[in-house]
């Protein structure tokens, strides 16, 4: 009886060596992006810790490194966060109850629909800032202000959003929706009373998580105007910037001060980064139901 | 709803199992989840809309031609020249040194992942490799242009203050997270019937991964690699800190390049006059990206559907 065309033949010693050969060159993959990891991190720590003080949180920027600070930026940021969630989370909330409890899968134009939201969340993040450039800024007049800048980065985070309160929704398992139709409710009670709340935290942890992605873009806002010399604090439409803009502005200033305040600025946001993704995962954990 | 008359010889009335009027809160609602979901419709209309009427209108200027077959890049010159190639060529290098470190390596970490290692180390690394691909893009610019460029001088390479290696790197190792994560699913996905017949047939570990797995994830591998790709292309802040602003068409990666993305990045920051035929450029080229990105996920799609192994 032929065993085919794997050669499993016994070579003790050669599959030893192969085998260990391997493995080291499998460690070696998973170990060049942690390497790298370390290193950027430590890079920055050490770079960014000797402008680590309050002039960083409060003053504007400045052409003196020694007095600039990212207070607008880092204002702009939380500004943008706070938009973001008020406009994302109801929309991409009520996308996915629409696809999942509401949209009939048969129908051609439902199914359009989740193919342009698949090609969305592949477009590179400088087309929606493009896409800012023409119809907020200059097409509708706005000009450059927080507020297309917030409205772009919805748009850009919103597939993400989507495609986890989708997740979130379709694991409730349908026992619980049939059995609230049997007691006779209507489908949006089904879907407000029953559906939503046990899919709140999945919806929450997605959410959070988007969010935290849409804070660390620089290419569209680059493009929507937010402007990198800003010395006056942000408002809804008035010129504004955000802490990633800060950063690069100071990363291609000339002297070798601000590459070292980039590096402040940049601890800064992955320490909010850090934060926000922390408590994404612990809302994950500490909420999530099995059933 | 009417009711059974249970008196004994009636005729059974037939039950009107459906609900007496429409309850117009829930048409309501549908329709206003309905137009959520049309935001998602209205955002790829008005990309399409935002950058084909731009183009248009720049291609009456400048004849598709000269845009495609000219070498040469400098709309800010005078006399002006339009052709795109140094642009794609930056693009397509900085892209292959990415894809250089990101496929390879990807593939490793998710092949270690799924058949080598034990619980507990993949429960620290999977979230690891999650932080390394939240890590926003101009941190890594920044890292690119200030710690690996000068790492690479002092090992003796010679590259220019900016440059497509670093850039090129670096990415790489931005997009690593992102193939190691989709291949491991796909590997995870393998019916363990299949490995345990290989094992029992006498097949080593790196047997198994290589001939086994690997070959009935390929439809999931093929499609991190190309979305590993797509990312590589679309990426701007990278490119526009690390690898320079000189549109150039070299395979040297020592030396700069300009990209589509930093090209637009560049161009959007400054104040080119709106209508002016720079203004312009930004939408001709965003065309060119978004259509390459575009065709890039269609080809994802179909390889995934073509190649998928569907099993019991």
């Amino acid at each position: 009886m032929s065993v085919g065309a794997a050669r499993l033949g016994p070579s003790p010693r050669g599959d030893k060596i192969r085998g260990t050969g391997f493995y080291v060159v499998l460690l070696v993959c998973v170990s060049v992006g942690f390497v790298l990891l370390g290193a950027l991190l430590i890079d920055v720590i050490r770079k960014g810790v000797g402008y680590l003080d309050p002039v960083l949180f409060t003053e504007p920027n400045s052409t003196n490194p020694e007095k600039a600070g990212a207070g607008p930026a880092i204002l702009g940021t939380i500004y943008m966060m706070f938009l973001l969630l008020v406009m994302v989370v109801p929309l991409g909330v009520g996308t996915a109850i629409y696809l999942e409890e509401y949209a009939n899968r048969e129908r051609w134009y439902n199914r359009l629909l989740e193919i342009n939201i698949q090609n969305l969340a592949a477009v590179p993040s400088i087309v929606y800032g493009i896409l800012g450039l023409a119809f907020l800024v200059r097409g509708l007049g706005l000009g450059r202000v927080l507020l297309a800048g917030a409205l772009i980065l919805t748009l850009l985070v919103l597939p993400t959003v989507i495609v986890a309160s989708r997740e979130a929704i379709r694991a409730v398992p349908d026992s619980i929706r049939q059995g609230a139709y049997a007691l006779g409710a209507t489908q949006w009670q089904v879907v407000a009373r029953q559906v939503l709340p046990a899919a709140i935290p999945g919806i929450a942890t997605g959410s959070i998580l988007a969010l935290a992605r849409a804070i660390g873009e620089t290419a569209p806002l680059l493009l929507v105007g937010a402007l990198t010399y800003v010395v006056v604090n942000p408002t809804l439409l008035g010129s504004f910037t955000a802490l990633p803009v800060q950063i690069y502005q100071w990363i291609t200033r000339p002297q070798d001060e601000f590459r070292l305040l980039a590096a402040a600025g940049i601890m800064v946001l992955l320490a909010i980064l850090l934060t926000m993704n922390a408590f994404a995962i612990w809302l994950r954990n500490r909420y999530q139901r099995r059933w | 709803m009417a009711a059974h008359d249970t008196t004994v010889g009636a005729k059974p009335v037939p039950l009107r199992l459906r609900a007496e009027k429409r309850r117009w809160g829930e048409v309501v609602v549908k329709g206003a989840l309905a137009l959520c979901a049309m935001v998602s419709v209205a955002t790829t209309l008005g990309i399409v809309i935002a950058l084909l009427e731009p183009s248009i209108e720049f291609f009456r200027e400048v004849s598709v031609v000269d845009f495609f077959s000219g070498d040469r890049w400098a709309p800010l010159f005078t006399p002006a020249s339009f052709g795109v190639q140094p642009l794609l060529a930056g693009t397509l290098l900085v892209t292959f040194w990415a894809c250089f470190v990101a496929l390879p390596l990807g593939l490793g970490a998710a092949i270690y992942l799924s058949e080598y290692a034990r619980p507990r180390v993949r429960r620290i690394i999977k979230p690891a490799l999650e932080v390394l691909a939240g890590i926003p893009t101009v941190v890594f610019g920044f890292f690119a242009l200030t710690f690996f460029t000068p790492l690479l001088q002092d090992i003796g390479v010679e590259v220019n203050t900016f440059n497509v290696l670093s850039a090129g790197l670096v990415m790489g190792v931005m997009l690593l997270p992102i193939v190691a994560s989709i291949s491991e699913d796909a590997m995870s996905a393998v019916p363990q019937e299949l490995r345990d017949g290989a094992y029992g047939l006498g097949a080593t570990r790196l047997q198994v991964s290589t001939r086994i797995v690997v070959p009935a994830a390929v439809s999931g591998i093929v499609a991190s690699y190309v979305l590993a790709i797509s990312r590589a292309i679309g990426e701007t802040m990278i490119v526009l800190i690390a690898a320079g602003g000189l549109a150039q068409i070299t395979a040297d990666p020592r030396e700069q390049a300009q990209t589509m993305t930093a090209f637009i990045g560049a161009t959007g920051l400054g104040d080119v006059p709106t209508g002016s035929i720079e203004y312009k450029t930004i939408f001709a080229v965003g065309l060119t990206l978004f259509v390459i990105t575009f065709a890039m996920n269609i080809i994802s799609i179909r390889l995934v559907r073509k190649f998928r192994e569907v099993y019991e």
